[in-house]
Formats: structure tokens, C-alpha cells, sequence
């Protein structure tokens, strides 16, 4: 590892301003320092946000939660209101990582943690998002994790996070705290870039901003699903995921919110399809058209084209068991 | 630069590289050896300790994030002579072989069996707002943190499932 200048934030002004010097947040670690280890990080000066007052949950008056960004993910996920309102998202957190990882990893950390690319990781082959320019070594090469959506001739990682992908569903919003502009809120989705010829830089946050909450806005009515296929049945990483939040009112579907885990450069959400199911009647033909229109521009590098009828599969199974019975 | 953790109860104030884990404190500056290091990237669950009560990874923080706070190892969890009630179950059940990875699975264990009397859920939990009883699904998925190279899984999982019936 690198040496580095350490030092603890008073408060999260004092965090966004070290930021905007050039210093890396530390919250959780459990990325971060992996990574630093590794030397694929190697920042000059960490700046530990531990001690500042970011780790709760709080409702919000429309129903909804806002949630610090140091909130851990096993609080997150045991939160009972989370379990009862938004349990996608409970169940999203849970079948990531382990326990202890959880403990440690927070909120605002786990949406901004990067991609398990084989070749990010490792500092002796060609990779764009770690060295720009140096190429991308996952085209061609092993590839059974990359992405099959919204990829690049730059990058083809993934977004690891599975908490991202429900909170994607949920139409979840992002406070930042910005050193020169004060509060600003997004949604979610806007927080990510699409890799395009620039995939180092991951998110539309600029420097000297922080993550400080994540908005849930009020419960959706109807089932909610969490859907994950991965090589191990525990502590492994989606090659597919699917966070749903469906509700069926009189035999048609009324709303159908759904986001995608481990075939992006981000939790992935396509509102045509969405769109598509809305007002329909269940059907396996219904969900060959909706998966048909999501996949329309998939792409498959070699190792990874099984995701795309996994993908179809996995659809199908979600929407079978969001539909069944009276969606209750 | 200057931490001071609270280790089993006793403080230690170290004088450390900024680099240096809460793993290498306990070990290299301390003296601490119970806790194992394993893979050192927060991968097979070795080197678990308990953080103000909570398990993690003590490869995977820094000890200058730790001042001031409260830190268990194994050697904190029991002692030869009065074995806590997980170390009386992993010998009756022979929840180990070469025991490597033993530390950081009765670390685990023992906040693992407090998470769960908290009523957390896991993933194989089929409804996240019921408090699941610990069946040795439950147990599994709930352990999957801590590998095993012996592969004695099914008597660590004996082991839990003893002491968390001793424990309820």
C-alpha cells in the first residue's frame, strides 16, 4: 500500500472541502482499502467521515425514509421499516457480501464502490477505467462477468452493488453535499455514467461532493421481489439480478417497476419496458416481448453470452412470481 | 501517528504507520495472534473480530479509524479455562481440523448468535419481517463469511446450532 496523509472530518462540510482538495472519503473501507492493497487506488490523503453524524434513518413526513449515508448495510437491512415498506431493498442488502462485510460497508460506500472486473484489479493488464487510454483487456479476454448493456469499445465492466439495484427500483433519490453549491438531490440513476470513451469517471458527482442521504420515497403498493443467480448461493456477486416492485389490480398489471443488476456499467432500468407490461394481462408472451425490447441492444463479448438468455429467464421467472395469484 | 483501542477490555495505545490494519495492530504491534490472517482482503473470515459488539473483518479497516473504540478477539471470547459456550461446542463437535480459520469462526458465531436474537433476518429468510429461528440453513447462510479449507462445515454448523440452544 501507498502511504498516505490521514485525517478525521468535524463535519461534512469539512469532508466536501477536503474532497475538493483532492482527498479520497473513507467511510466503511471495505473497498476501498482492498483496493488500496492492491494499489489500484492509491490516494495521497484520506479523509474519515466515521465520526460524523450520517448514520441514521430517518421517515421522512410524505412516508417516505432518509437514510445517512453511514448507515451500515446490516442496519439498513434490519430495519423493520425497510422490511415492512421497502423490502426489495432488505432483501437486496441481504444477499450481498457477508455479515461482517456488511457491518462495515455504509450506504453512500456501497452505491459508490467500483466494479470486481478481473482486470481493474490487477495492475499488470491494460484496463481504461483504471489507466485511461491503456485499453480494456476484459474485450477478448475472460469475460463471464462483464456487462451486456450500455457497454463501451472502452469498458464493459459491471456495477457490482445488488443494494443499488433495489434502490434503482424504488426511485430513490441522492443527497450531496457540494463544497461551492450546498445541498443538491438526484435520482439515482443519474448519479452513474455510462462508460462511453471515458469509463474512470463512474458518477455525475464532481470534486468536493459527498453522498450524504439516500431518499426511499413512500412504499409502493404491491409485491416486491429480489431476485439473484450467481455462481455460489452465498457472498458472490449477481451475473444477473432483478429488483421488482409489481402490483396487479383486477388480473392487469398496474405498475411494474424494474431494475437490473450484473449487466450494466449501473443498475440498470429501462422505463419502455416498464411501459410495455403497464395495463397488460400476464402472459409468457408478455414477458418474451418485454424481455425482446429489453435486450434489444445486449451484447454478448464471448464468455458473457449466456447472460442474455439467463437474463430472458430470469424475467420470466420474477414476473411469474410477481403476477401469481392477486399480487398480494 | 497515535491510536488507542480498547482490546478485551484493557487499553493499548499505539504508535502506528497510517498503512497498518486493525489485523496487523493486533498481531504485529500487540501481540494478539488468535486473530488469524487468512487472505487479508476480507475474503475467508480469519481474521473476524468483534467491533463495538458488531463482527467484521479486521483485514478491511485501518487501526487509526479505531480510536477509542472497543475491540474482541478470540482471546477476549474465553480462555482455556473457562471456555466460552461456542468453544465448548466446537470441541464437543469437532467443528474444526487444522483450526486455522477457528478464531474468526467463533468470533462470527458469537455476534452472529446476537444478530439473530436482534431478530435479523438473512437471506434465506423467505419473509425479511419475521424473526427466523436458526435452522441450519439460517446458520449457513449466515456464516458464509467464514471459510473453511478443512471443510468442517457440518460440524461447525452442529456447533452453532448447540450453543445457540444453549444461549436462547
Amino acid at each position: 500500500m501507498r502511504t498516505f496523509e490521514y485525517s478525521r472530518a468535524a463535519d461534512p462540510g469539512e469532508a466536501a472541502r477536503f474532497a475538493h482538495e483532492g482527498a479520497t472519503i473513507i467511510a466503511g473501507g471495505t473497498n476501498l482499502l482492498d483496493l488500496m492493497k492492491l494499489e489500484v487506488m492509491a490516494p495521497d490523503r484520506l479523509i474519515d467521515i466515521n465520526r460524523l453524524d450520517l448514520k441514521w434513518i430517518e421517515s421522512t413526513q410524505d412516508g417516505g425514509l432518509r437514510i445517512g449515508t453511514l448507515v451500515s448495510n446490516s442496519d439498513l437491512a434490519a430495519d423493520m421499516r425497510v422490511r415492512e415498506g421497502w423490502p426489495v431493498l432488505s432483501k437486496a442488502l441481504l444477499s450481498g457480501a457477508t455479515g461482517q462485510l456488511r457491518n462495515k460497508a455504509t450506504t453512500g460506500g456501497n452505491l459508490l464502490q467500483r466494479t470486481r472486473c478481473y482486470y481493474f484489479y490487477d495492475t499488470d493488464m491494460p484496463c481504461n477505467k483504471r489507466e485511461p487510454g491503456s485499453g480494456c483487456a476484459a474485450l477478448g479476454g475472460f469475460n463471464r462477468i462483464h456487462a451486456i448493456l450500455g457497454t463501451s469499445d472502452q469498458c464493459i465492466a459491471t456495477h457490482p452493488s445488488d443494494m443499488a439495484v433495489a434502490m434503482r427500483t424504488l426511485d430513490a433519490k441522492v443527497e450531496i453535499l457540494s463544497n461551492e453549491e450546498g445541498v443538491r438531490m438526484i435520482d439515482l440513476g443519474d448519479l452513474y455514467r455510462l462508460p462511453g470513451d471515458t469509463p474512470h469517471i463512474e458518477t455525475t458527482l464532481k470534486p468536493g461532493e459527498m453522498i450524504t442521504h439516500v431518499i426511499l420515497p413512500p412504499p409502493l403498493e404491491g409485491r416486491q421481489i429480489y431476485r439473484k443467480v450467481r455462481d455460489r448461493a452465498s457472498y458472490a456477486f449477481a451475473l444477473v439480478s432483478i429488483a421488482a416492485a409489481v402490483d396487479v389490480q383486477d388480473g392487469k398489471i398496474a405498475t411494474a417497476k424494474l431494475a437490473f443488476g450484473g449487466v450494466g456499467p449501473c443498475p440498470w432500468r429501462m422505463p419502455q419496458v416498464e411501459n410495455l407490461l403497464t395495463g397488460q394481462t400476464p402472459s409468457a408472451h408478455l414477458w418474451e416481448k418485454a424481455t425482446d425490447l429489453l435486450l434489444e441492444d445486449a451484447t454478448g463479448q464471448g464468455s458473457n453470452d449466456f447472460k442474455i438468455p439467463l437474463l430472458r429467464r430470469t424475467l420470466a421467472a420474477v414476473m411469474d412470481e410477481a403476477t401469481r395469484g392477486d399480487g398480494k | 501517528m497515535q491510536t488507542q483501542l480498547k482490546i478485551n477490555g484493557t487499553e493499548h495505545d499505539l504508535d502506528h504507520d497510517p498503512r497498518v490494519s486493525l489485523l496487523d495492530a493486533l498481531r504485529n504491534h500487540l501481540n494478539l495472534t488468535g486473530t488469524k490472517k487468512g487472505c487479508d482482503h476480507g475474503q475467508c473470515g480469519a481474521c473476524t473480530v468483534l467491533l463495538n459488539g458488531r463482527r467484521i473483518n479486521s483485514c478491511l479497516t485501518l487501526a487509526c479509524m479505531h480510536d477509542g473504540d472497543e475491540i474482541t478477539t478470540i482471546e477476549g471470547i474465553g480462555t482455556p479455562e473457562e471456555l466460552s459456550p461456542l468453544q465448548t461446542a466446537f470441541i464437543e463437535h469437532d467443528g474444526f481440523q487444522c483450526g486455522y480459520c477457528t478464531p474468526g469462526q467463533i468470533c462470527s458465531a458469537t455476534a452472529m448468535l446476537e444478530e439473530a436474537r436482534q431478530g435479523w433476518p438473512s437471506h434465506v429468510t423467505v419473509d425479511v419481517t419475521t424473526s427466523p429461528e436458526l435452522t441450519d440453513t439460517e446458520i449457513a447462510e449466515r456464516m458464509s463469511g467464514n471459510l473453511c479449507r478443512c471443510s468442517a462445515y457440518p460440524n461447525i454448523v452442529d456447533a452453532i446450532r448447540q450453543a445457540a440452544g444453549k444461549s436462547a
